[in-house]
């Protein structure tokens, strides 16, 4: 076959596809076309408002935005699109919320070290696994030791963590510890020994049937006053504690759908075999039920790290608060537009990559032939 | 559920006040000092009055008493801690001891001061409802708004005191309700309604914001009393005197005409009242338990009362605020600090 065939018919598959799909009738050509425009039109106002008429560090005279009166669009109004220069002056307070900023190679460090922490339990193709999962395993120590500080290193309050860190630190451990937590419990509510059962089915069905926001507003508000005079535990921790609690409850749920899905004959084979209970769960029923629970997990994963944003309330500084903080500073105050649209692009990167990573892990694990 | 939420949420108050009762034997002073630092809860951010600038650094008139607290304890105004609290947690975050006060755009109520176990110990500023309109409309007073649309924040007091300001005055007006500051700014500056309503303090802050700040003009009529100041817990008194009496220092500080620009000149006054405010005439630190020149600190590091106002909120700020019923009693506002003797 030459050359010219294959693109003809590679053409003819393009232009098949097309025809097929969207100009099969005429009503599919009208619709097609109005939503092209449609497309065409919002695609450019926002780009044009995003990029070509965008203020990025420096206004159309060339000069340094220091605030929001340097903007283009407020010395020329309805010429220029977006001031990103906000998004420039905060970007440390952004990434570290009020961290002291000699102190913030220390963050930096530490988000350079996370994508390594996680990779080992993302990914089993790699090589050198086995220490990569170790490293897991010391990173939260050695965070913790990084971020908060001790013997070497100054301490840092985490009334002054904010932003990113604040938002993937809730995130990140909120998930870390709610995983283990959950598949006992979704274990537990299937156990047949009934305090065991009973437990688990309370303490799910009790965080479940409470908004979260209620779970963070308790554990800011009452917390400290049953504890005696003078224990605070800390403000973040405590959020953390809510979070991880509400976490773990829909995580059971979600791992206890895929221990349903798992057919009785399975454990009774591994049973016949002589495995343990808690052999026929680590070998048989779990890497099963996990598989199929994907979906469901990554979810509440992707829920929770949105939701983490909620911490605003108690007066705690995660991403969205931050950008808050910094529209209230009159230098900059009214460029809303700018810091929602730069907060809303960082939440979608780590959701967006969540879930194209289940999608990856779905496909890896397809072992049947449907 | 509101009916749920709002026992939820006086069962937390309960417990919290009762605990908080229960629990203060310690001194506050004794307390901030063994720390160290002060925690002084703060706004989350609202412009003026208490927000982190680009460098981190808190700054505005609530948060100058929090400093100004802390230079009188520690001599060194930047010994304080910020908690940023909303408006929902403020009260318990003062009641469990998680902050030493609370000087957060907080209106002083009988309810607040009596029955939430808080204690008020002055005003640094006083609010109150006012109107915004258009310049291009002519108005010049409230009373000529009949008839007119206003945009108002719903479930909020100022939505009670608009509909008695108007009742009260025979006109009629027709409501735009929205739920939030920004949606407001949006709904007014698109012209959906003739008038802004809430906090003066607020309108003026929104105005700032607007493309042509020029074209909008706050009306002279305030129809609310909203007397914003700091409050700590009940029952230790001594604590609020250092409190109320730093906050009296930067007003009675603008009073006797000392800055931070000259408040060491001023040491070598010939006015009594001058020197015993600087502690040139030792013994009034004693009293509060600071020490003599603690009110030196506060009008040196942190400014007058003036000084703060005009830094932070004043006419040659983008949110550009008369002083008004702010200004000093023999100025022809109603800031008026007990004499320092």
């Amino acid at each position: 076959m030459s050359s010219t065939t294959i693109e003809i018919i590679s053409r003819s598959k393009y232009y098949n596809w097309l025809v097929k799909n969207l100009f099969s009738s005429w009503v599919n050509t009208i619709l097609t076309v109005i939503a092209l425009i449609f497309v065409y039109q919002v695609g450019s106002f926002f780009l044009n408002w995003a990029i070509f008429d965008a203020d990025f560090r420096y206004n159309f005279q060339g000069e340094l935005i220091i605030d929001r009166g340097f903007c283009s669009k407020n010395i020329m109004p309805g010429e220029y699109g977006a001031c990103w220069a906000i998004i420039f002056a905060r970007w440390n307070q952004f990434m570290y919320g009020l961290y002291p900023i000699e102190e913030a190679w220390r963050v930096n460090l530490i988000y350079a070290l996370l994508p390594l922490a996680i990779i080992g339990i993302l990914f089993d193709k790699i090589p050198f696994r086995r220490y990569f999962i170790y490293f897991t395993f010391i990173f939260p120590f050695l965070a913790y030791f990084m971020l908060y500080g001790g013997p070497g290193l100054s301490v840092v309050g985490t009334n002054k963590w904010g932003g990113l860190l604040v938002t993937l630190f809730l995130g990140v451990t909120g998930i870390g510890l709610a995983f283990p937590l959950s598949i006992l419990l979704a274990l537990g509510r299937r156990s047949k020994m009934p305090i065991i059962k009973s437990l688990c089915v309370v303490f799910i069905e009790f965080i479940r049937g409470v908004p979260l926001i209620t779970l963070l507003f308790t554990a800011n508000v009452m917390l400290p006053l049953f504890l005696p005079d003078g224990v605070n535990p800390d403000n973040l921790l405590r959020a953390l504690v809510a979070v991880t609690l509400f976490q773990s409850a829909y995580m059971a749920e979600a791992i206890r759908g895929g221990l349903q899905a798992i057919p009785r004959g399975q454990v009774e084979a591994a049973q016949s075999l002589g495995l343990s209970y808690w052999q026929t769960t680590r070998k048989i029923v779990l890497p099963q039920a996990l598989k199929i629970a994907i979906p469901p997990i990554v979810n509440t994963c992707i829920g929770l790290f949105k939701d983490t944003s909620l911490v605003l309330i108690i007066g705690l500084f995660d991403l969205l608060g931050i950008g808050r903080a910094a529209l209230a500073d009159m230098t900059w105050t009214k460029l809303y537009y700018e810091v929602y649209v730069f907060i809303s692009l960082v939440f979608f990167i780590f959701c967006f990559g969540m879930s194209r990573y289940s999608l990856y892990l779905e496909k890896k694990l397809k072992t049947d032939n449907s | 559920m509101t009916k749920i939420k709002s026992l939820f949420i006086s069962l937390v108050l309960t417990l919290g006040v009762s605990i908080a009762i229960a629990g203060s034997h310690g001194s506050t002073h004794d307390l901030v000092k063994e720390r160290g630092k002060l925690m002084c809860g703060s706004n989350t951010g609202l412009a003026g009055f208490g927000a982190p600038n680009d460098a981190g650094v808190w700054e505005g008139i609530d948060v100058d008493v929090c400093r100004a607290v802390a230079a009188a304890v520690f001599g060194d105004a930047s010994k304080v801690e910020y908690v940023p609290t909303t408006s929902k947690v403020r009260f318990t975050v003062l009641q469990s001891g998680e902050i030493d006060m609370l000087s957060r755009n907080t209106t002083w109520t009988l309810s607040r001061d009596v029955d939430l176990g808080l204690e008020f110990v002055g005003v640094n500023y006083y609010d109150g409802q006012g109107f915004m309109v258009n310049k291009s409309l002519g108005v010049s007073s409230a009373m000529e708004l009949d008839g007119a649309s206003v945009c108002i924040q719903v479930g909020t007091t100022t939505e009670m005191n608009l509909a008695d300001f108007f009742k009260a005055n025979g006109m009629s007006y027709e409501s735009v309700p929205v739920e939030t500051n920004s949606e407001a700014d949006a709904a007014y500056t698109a012209g959906r309604c003739d008038v802004y309503t809430t906090d003066a303090s607020g309108l003026y802050a929104s105005r700032a914001g607007y493309p042509d700040p020029s074209a909008h003009v706050v009306l002279p009529e305030i129809v609310s009393k909203e007397p914003l100041g700091p409050a700590v817990r009940h029952g230790d008194s001594e604590w609020a005197d250092i409190v109320r009496w730093s906050l009296n220092a930067m007003i009675i500080g603008e009073e006797l005409g000392i800055t931070s620009a000259n408040v060491d000149e001023m040491k070598s006054s010939k006015n009594p009242e001058v020197l015993r405010l600087l502690g040139v005439d030792a013994g009034y630190g004693a009293m509060l338990g600071l020490s003599d020149d603690w009110a030196y600190n506060i009008l040196s590091q942190v400014g007058n009362y003036s000084e703060s106002f005009e830094k932070h909120i004043g006419p040659n700020t983008p949110i550009n605020i008369q002083r008004g019923l702010n200004a000093l009693y023999k100025d022809g506002g109603i800031l008026y600090a007990p004499p320092f003797r």
